[in-house]
């Protein structure tokens, strides 16, 4: 995984809450077997009518906010199903950073999977975000964000802080538990499968 | 120390405690399944890394698979590589797979507790959402993302923080079992706490309501603990889910002697603190029915569907979205629910397709025809499942009422495979998820019980299953 960078961009709005990972990315294209190009499916359903022709008031599909890197957006985002190919999506067309009052537990942690910083501020903020034309500036080592009028903090775990920030392997992190992971495995009472 | 369930079987899973931040946690079982897999093996190889307990992993394929003939090719050649790519994965990395063909494929959260492969005080893992289903056991069951699956895949462990325990307590003995059913009980539980209401927490059904419950319909409301934003569901084990375990395909060897410790360590102290609570009484709960593109949008099939106003209670961000939700269902607020035509009838999917759900449906539906202007299929959720049933002639009922009866799968659900919704198309389905454009682009979802669903396809419309004489 590459290592987060400090992203300086314009926000893209889309406030509606409830948003779940159905609508990020349609089941149609979860039956690639690969990570990549799953960012023209990106909210598909609301960007394209029925003969697959731009929605012209999806706000995706304004050439404003082309080359945004930060969705702001509503309560409980990416709820359902557990589905990364949301994340994956996101990414592929473009956002790192993705600003909203609450999220749902497992698309929140498939986030840091892959380079998405996923931001839970309060609702009003998020509300000024919405609003916000001006291009704004996310921190993460700082955990602040600075728009033309203020600078605003947020919360952060430092175990996920830092692998965003040092690109880390999940995996090979856990192998330096390894030892540990034998000797649980020596003392479990829960017998294999078969 | 006074503990939960839940926190009884995280503590002893736990392998790695930082002061803040995630737990490392031991996984027991990992169930795979085609879609959230690929990228998950194709890691592993790209990092030279092995499956490290195969004897805990199992997979099959369910979301992708036709539930029309099985001896014909799958034509959606997509579908047919992600099938295939699943085969060579479980080859190459020695895990065991019930594909298409084997007696024991089905929605693997179907299989699991079918063959004995769930067991109570265990963790499992799977990439799909509905791994909450096997809580029903006492198991602490989660749904993880693909980089989840092949963390799990490689280490047998996954970083989790620890979530903050739940308590949802349904008192009192139901009166009438056989019309309100356990999808209304957790249909209910989640218009009231909201499909945000669980998050960062794992619930724990209490009370006689849940406790009078069979297994089947205890995996129903766990099932659906996600949908209320849960990370899990659990329900202590009792005797009846030691006899549902007994003697299965994978059952272990010293299960006696296990059922005794769980029957001593696994529930919650009589005075262990939960985060937070909800009661609700079950003889206030009528069958339900959602109007919206969310479970949380659901009302009592006596109701009339409710104005933006009255959904939202005065927040102005879920009143935009009930209006949203009413514009994309093509529904006027004051209507009563029993006057919603549909034109499909679903039954099927983890939640509502277990040999009960069939059973109690095929009540409803015995000597009727489906009504001419509606098509209804039943999609038994395994072909153990499927199998059973037809040694009670449930598929007969089915047949002769015009119902479709199909091979195991996840099927229209979600969608992934050829049954889906037509645009414009109103489904009453036993499925979990009522999202827009989940069952098929620009089709509408209503979630419902197996019983309503099954009512709704003889009529033509909602009707409320109280009226009828069920047994």
């Amino acid at each position: 995984m590459e290592p987060f960078q400090n992203v300086s961009s314009i926000v893209t709005p889309l406030d509606k809450v409830n948003i779940d990972t159905d609508q990020i990315i349609p089941k149609q294209f979860l039956k690639l077997v690969q990570k990549s190009g799953f960012g023209k499916f990106v909210f598909f359903n609301w960007r394209f009518d029925e003969k697959e022709n731009p929605v012209s008031d999806f706000v995706l599909n304004d050439s404003a906010y082309d080359n945004s890197q930060i969705l702001v957006t509503g309560d409980n985002f990416g709820c359902g199903s557990s589905r990364e190919h949301a994340v994956w999506a996101l990414q592929d067309y473009g956002f790192s950073v993705i600003i909203a009052p609450s999220f749902a537990d497992i698309f929140y942690s498939n986030c840091f999977k892959n380079g998405i910083l996923p931001i839970s501020l309060d609702q009003k903020i998020t509300e000024q975000l919405l609003a916000e034309s001006n291009p704004i500036q996310i921190n993460l080592e700082k955990q602040i964000i600075k728009t033309s009028t203020q600078e605003i903090p947020f919360e952060i775990d430092s175990h996920k802080k830092k692998i965003l920030l040092e690109g880390l392997d999940d995996i090979a992190q856990t192998f330096q538990h390894i030892d540990k992971i034998a000797e649980f495995e020596k003392n479990s009472t829960v017998p294999s499968v078969l | 120390m006074s503990e939960t369930l839940f926190e009884k079987v995280w503590k002893s899973h736990v392998i790695v405690e930082k002061e803040s931040g995630p737990s490392l946690i031991y996984i027991d079982r990992h169930l795979v399944h085609e879609v959230t897999s690929p990228q998950a093996f194709d890691g592993l190889r790209m990092n030279n890394r092995q499956v490290r307990r195969p004897d805990l992993t199992i997979a099959t394929m369910d979301h992708n698979v036709p539930t029309s003939d099985r001896s014909l090719p799958i034509l959606d050649q997509t579908s047919a590589v992600q099938i295939q790519t699943l085969e060579k994965n479980c080859k190459d990395f020695g895990i065991t797979l019930f594909d298409i063909n084997s007696p024991n494929q089905g929605i693997v959260h179907v299989i699991g507790p079918q063959l004995g492969i769930t067991l109570p005080g265990s963790t499992i893992v799977c990439g799909d959402s509905h791994t909450s289903t096997h809580g029903a056991f006492g198991a602490l069951a989660l749904g993880i993302g693909t980089s989840d699956v092949e963390h799990v895949l490689a280490s047998q462990s996954m970083w989790l923080e620890k979530p903050k325990p739940f308590e949802i307590k349904v008192e009192g003995k139901i009166k009438n079992p056989h019309a309100v059913t356990a999808k209304d009980i957790v249909l209910s539980i989640i218009k009231n706490i909201g499909t945000g209401g669980g998050t960062g927490t794992v619930i724990e059904y209490t009370g006689q309501g849940i406790s009078d419950l069979s297994m089947e319909q205890r995996m129903t409301i766990c099932n659906m603990s996600i949908e209320a934003g849960a990370r899990a569901g659990m329900i202590a084990p009792d005797e009846k889910t030691f006899d549902y375990l007994r003697d299965r395909k994978y059952t272990p060897k010293n299960y006696e002697s296990l059922v005794e410790q769980w029957r001593d360590t696994l529930k919650t102290d009589s005075d262990a603190k939960f985060e937070k609570e909800f009661v609700l009484d079950i003889n206030d709960i009528a069958p339900q029915v959602s109007w919206g593109t969310n479970p949380g949008m659901t009302c009592d099939v006596t109701d009339n569907i409710p104005t933006p106003d009255e959904y939202s209670n005065g927040d102005e961000n879920q009143k935009k979205g009930a209006q949203k939700a009413l514009d994309y269902m093509d529904l006027k607020s004051g209507t009563a629910i029993e006057d919603i035509k549909i034109n499909r009838v679903f039954i099927g999917s983890c939640t509502n397709a277990r040999l009960e759900d069939l059973i109690e449906a095929s009540k409803v539906v015995n000597g009727q025809k489906v009504s001419s202007d509606v098509s209804a299929m039943v999609v038994p959720g395994s072909q153990m499942v499927k199998k059973q049933a037809e040694e009670l002639g449930l598929d007969k009922i089915f047949i002769n009422a015009n119902f479709e009866w199909r091979e195991a799968g996840c099927s229209m659900c979600l969608g992934m495979n050829p049954d889906i919704l037509s645009p414009g198309d109103r489904c009453a389905s036993t499925s979990n998820r009522n999202f827009e454009g989940r069952q098929g682009t620009g089709g509408r979802t209503h979630l419902v019980s197996p019983v309503m669903a099954a009512a709704a396809a003889i009529n033509g419309h909602f009707v409320d299953v109280r009226k009828l004489d069920l047994k």
